[in-house]
């Protein structure tokens, strides 16, 4: 079996971008999946089986693929501020702009749809019915045709969801689900962690599942995620529902549709999850893969017993920790089913509901056999693991068999990663070390920069660790053209911070013997 | 080993270190070296002679104590008794990336997982790279497929594909990684490969010249990196992209880092006998709209600040995927 799915399937999650990034969106291929593209319901039936990649056009009957993929999804026309390339002549002088330069009126464009004009057409027919297109510069040109074509000839590329492409998604239309969280501080993450086949990594995920369903993606359907928490009740991690993690292509996770709606103007988001399954379902099944167990902190802690932690780091606090008024981090309750329609504003809402999509109620799931085992190709000798308990309530991870939590005990987890923005680290911290191996690495995000120096003094201080360092990530996106090569004009300027570093043996007296 | 590939092998806090291993030798965070623990050897530095014998069956992670002082040494806790010390660390790619012999210029942390996420690497893939250099790159690419994907890596330089071979093979990293020797931007990649590859990454002095190549082992919406450190590869490597991929992307990636310590800052009474107002006074008119009048005189506390020394540039990472044919 490949590694990675090249067509979309039945059953899967998907990743729509409409109009070229103006619209990102999530859905799972189900039967009675639609999207709605302009005033269009179209299903996404099509989809099944293309490959992804593909783009697609909205005719008639609905969605079709286009002949060709994207000719220019890359960056011809990112920066507004950009002029003309040094080498036109053509300059934009003479344009006057009085809204009578176009001929078409839109009555004459309501007709031609009425006739069954395709909307590339209309767009061709508008260009020659505009009486400046010809002054226009070759740039402004571009830019008027992609606008037209964005309203008249809508176009929905198919996306592979991975780990790029969610957390891209979401950290571009909704940022503060997750923390904030840019792709190079994931992927920093992944890395200082040293997340690879095999691993058994610990994480504390308070961005809504992202670092959970990344790590998992890495493992390939070895080793184990342990999702850790504070308190009695597990934050959300349902972004994991956006990867298609499930080693059984076959099977149909929950049906679901994850909307987040496009950026208003240049500042205001809306952002909108439509579950209406979780709703109807009430109690179904949610099919966590295998290899994702959830556990809270205090069961790990107390499994703990050869206690080894002469630290001076401070006491642990079990008990939820307060989200500070500065960082409205959306929906970190335990999980409920959703009602149908949720609008889950952002931390600026103020908005009005451009766009909202309108899911068919999805047939009800599911069949209760979610294959358990489905990785069992992948899974190896020595890894003994005899549990295949389905999770019980919804979205509610399975907890990790005694077996499994006693092996964790003696031989502690390979890894660490911490994303808990809004939390105190350092007292997770004191918690968390003891439970790795020796010579396990860690990483722990935070979108300040306080909590982690503390952090990071402390452990100087109690010997737990090395190779302490604090690195926050630039990174700068460039625009390249003949002659007009140059940084893109905006820029995200923060990408957190990252506390990385080793745990070691503690103490001299280390002896080979246990 | 640095990357395990059964469930076995993976370090753990039972695993003991054993003849054969690799273990980082760790002095300092800028002073690491990589080490193949062999019986009867002995490990010298300014920290003293270190017995390989006295490390076998203790844990990673551990500490371990120098058998006689090398001259003026004591480690970096101030004069031990024995001598200075130093901890023996599980190899990792991060690791490996600091302490690999450099035979030509390599990619480092930030670029590498940049370069790791972007071209949606996941067990089981296959990946093309060029050319091999000091295996850097190569290595992290490993950890990413493993334990069943393959990186097929290229150089054109005989020598070094040699020695990044043994690298890899004392890092137990064959059965992932194969080097050949090839000139690829001459031939492109070899003809077995062709549209098997998930992505395929560049490190050539006129990547160019393989990027036809690289879009005809490219299975559809595989990914493309190239990595040039000036302006003008970029340029042109674009310009060979556009024809039959899409999506293309540049970045750059710095990281910066941060020192911490902790220190109370000198208040301006502390030197200056003459000053009349007392410390709390002045606190107090800064704090006038607050009751804490009791505010904590304690001035000392944990500062942190950037590191004054930071890579200023390594290259370019330029993004592309092939483009789907519609059909
Ligand atoms: C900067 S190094 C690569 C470093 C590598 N990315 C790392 O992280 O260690 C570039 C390598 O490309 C090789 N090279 C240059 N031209 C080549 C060609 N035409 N075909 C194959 N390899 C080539 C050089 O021998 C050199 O080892």
């Amino acid at each position: 079996m490949a590694a990675i799915p090249r067509e979309a399937w039945e059953g899967c999650s998907v990743l729509l971008d409409i109009n070229d990034g103006d619209r990102l969106a999530f859905f799972r291929l189900t039967p009675a999946a639609t999207v709605k593209v302009g005033n269009r319901t179209c299903s996404l039936q099509p989809l099944v089986g293309r490959p992804f990649g593909s783009l697609f056009s909205v005719g008639p009957s609905g969605l079709v693929p286009c002949a060709d993929a994207p000719s220019s999804r890359d960056d011809t026309t990112q920066d507004a501020a950009d002029g003309p390339s040094q080498d036109e002549t053509r300059d934009n002088r003479s344009l006057v702009d009085n809204n009578t330069a176009q001929n078409l009126s839109s009555d004459d464009i309501e007709a031609m749809k009425r006739d069954g004009v395709s909307g590339d057409e209309i767009v061709e027919a508008l260009i020659a019915n505009s009486s400046t297109f010809g002054k226009k510069t070759l740039f402004s040109q571009e830019k008027y045709k992609l606008k037209k074509q964005k309203k008249y000839a809508p176009k929905v590329l198919l996306r592979r969801p991975s780990t790029r492409s969610i957390c891209e998604t979401y950290f571009k239309k909704s940022p503060a689900r997750t923390g904030f969280m840019r792709v190079d501080a994931l992927s920093l993450l992944l890395s200082m962690a040293n997340v690879g086949p095999y691993s058994d990594v610990l994480v504390v995920d308070m961005v809504g599942g992202l670092v959970v369903g990344a790590v998992a993606e890495r493992l390939g359907g070895t080793g184990y995620v342990c999702s850790t928490y504070l308190g009695s009740a597990a934050s959300s991690i349902d972004i994991i529902r956006m990867y298609n993690l499930s080693s059984d292509m076959t099977t149909r996770g929950p049906c679901e549709a994850f909307e987040v709606i496009t950026k208003v103007g240049n500042t205001h988001y809306v952002v909108e999850v439509v579950l209406k399954s979780w709703a109807i379902a009430g109690n179904i099944l949610i099919s966590l893969p295998f290899r994702i167990v959830q556990a809270p902190l205090s069961d790990l802690c107390s499994l703990q017993n050869s206690v080894d932690v002469s630290s001076g780091l401070n006491d642990s606090i079990q008990g939820e920790a307060q989200e500070p008024t500065a960082v409205p981090v959306e929906n970190t309750q335990p999980s409920v089913p959703q009602p149908t329609d949720t609008a889950v504003p952002d931390e600026k809402t103020q908005s009005p509901k451009e766009q909202s999509i309108d899911i068919d109620i999805p047939e009800p799931l599911l069949d209760e056999h979610i294959n358990q085992d489905g990785n069992s190709s992948l899974d190896s000798k020595g890894d003994e693991d005899g549990s295949s308990i389905g999770p019980k309530s919804l979205k509610a991870g399975k907890a990790p068999s005694p077996e499994r939590m006693k092996y964790w005990s003696e031989h502690g987890f390979s890894s660490l990663i911490v994303a808990a923005p809004g939390h105190d680290v350092e007292s997770f911290v004191a918690d968390l070390l003891p439970l790795l191996s020796y010579s396990a690495p860690f990483a722990i995000y935070h979108q300040y920069l306080q909590p982690l120096a503390t952090c990071m003094h402390s452990l100087q201080v109690s010997k737990m660790a090395l190779g302490l360092q604090i690195s926050e990530p630039w990174l700068r996106e460039y625009q390249v053209l003949p002659s007009r090569t140059h940084p893109h004009m905006q820029m995200n300027a923060f990408g957190g911070y990252i506390l990385s570093g080793i745990r070691i043996h503690n103490g001299d007296a280390c002896n080979g013997s246990k | 080993m640095m990357v395990p590939l059964d469930p076995s092998s993976k370090p753990t806090s039972q695993r003991r270190i054993a003849e054969g291993d690799t273990v980082v030798v760790y002095e300092r965070h800028d002073a690491m070296r990589a080490v193949a623990v062999l019986p009867g050897a002995v490990l010298q530095n300014r920290f003293g002679v270190f017995r390989h014998d006295d490390w076998i069956g203790r844990p990673f992670g551990c500490k371990v104590h120098s058998a006689a002082s090398a001259g003026g040494g004591g480690a970096r806790g101030g004069k031990g008794k024995g001598g200075g010390f130093v901890h023996l660390l599980a190899p990792t790619p991060e690791l490996w990336t600091l302490v690999l012999s450099h035979r030509t210029q390599i990619l480092y942390l930030a670029d590498i997982s940049l370069v790791v996420s972007y071209l949606e690497l996941v067990p089981g893939c296959l990946v093309l790279e060029s050319g091999t250099g000091s295996g850097s790159l190569t290595t992290s690419l490993a950890r990413a497929v493993a334990p069943h994907g393959r990186v097929c890596t290229f150089d054109f330089h005989d020598q070094r594909a040699a020695s990044a071979r043994e690298d890899f093979e004392r890092n137990g990293l064959t059965s992932i990684i194969t080097v050949a020797v090839r000139d690829i931007q001459g031939q492109g990649f070899p003809e077995e490969h062709t549209g098997a590859a998930d992505a395929v990454f560049l490190d050539l002095p006129q990547p160019w010249l393989a990027i036809p190549s690289a879009g005809t082992m490219l299975k559809q919406d595989g990914v493309l990196c190239s990595f040039s450190p000036c302006i003008e590869q970029v340029q042109r490597a674009c310009e060979a992209m556009r024809s039959c991929f899409t999506d293309i992307r540049t970045f750059e990636i710095l990281l910066r880092t941060y020192e911490v310590r902790e220190g109370g800052l000198k208040g301006a009474t502390t030197n200056e006998e003459s000053n009349a107002v007392p410390l709390a006074q002045k606190k107090r008119k800064l704090l006038a709209a607050a009751e804490t009048l009791d505010v904590k005189q304690n001035s000392s506390s944990v500062m942190v600040r950037p590191c004054s020394t930071a890579r200023g540039h390594t290259g370019y990472l330029t993004f592309a995927r092939l483009r789907v044919h519609g059909n």
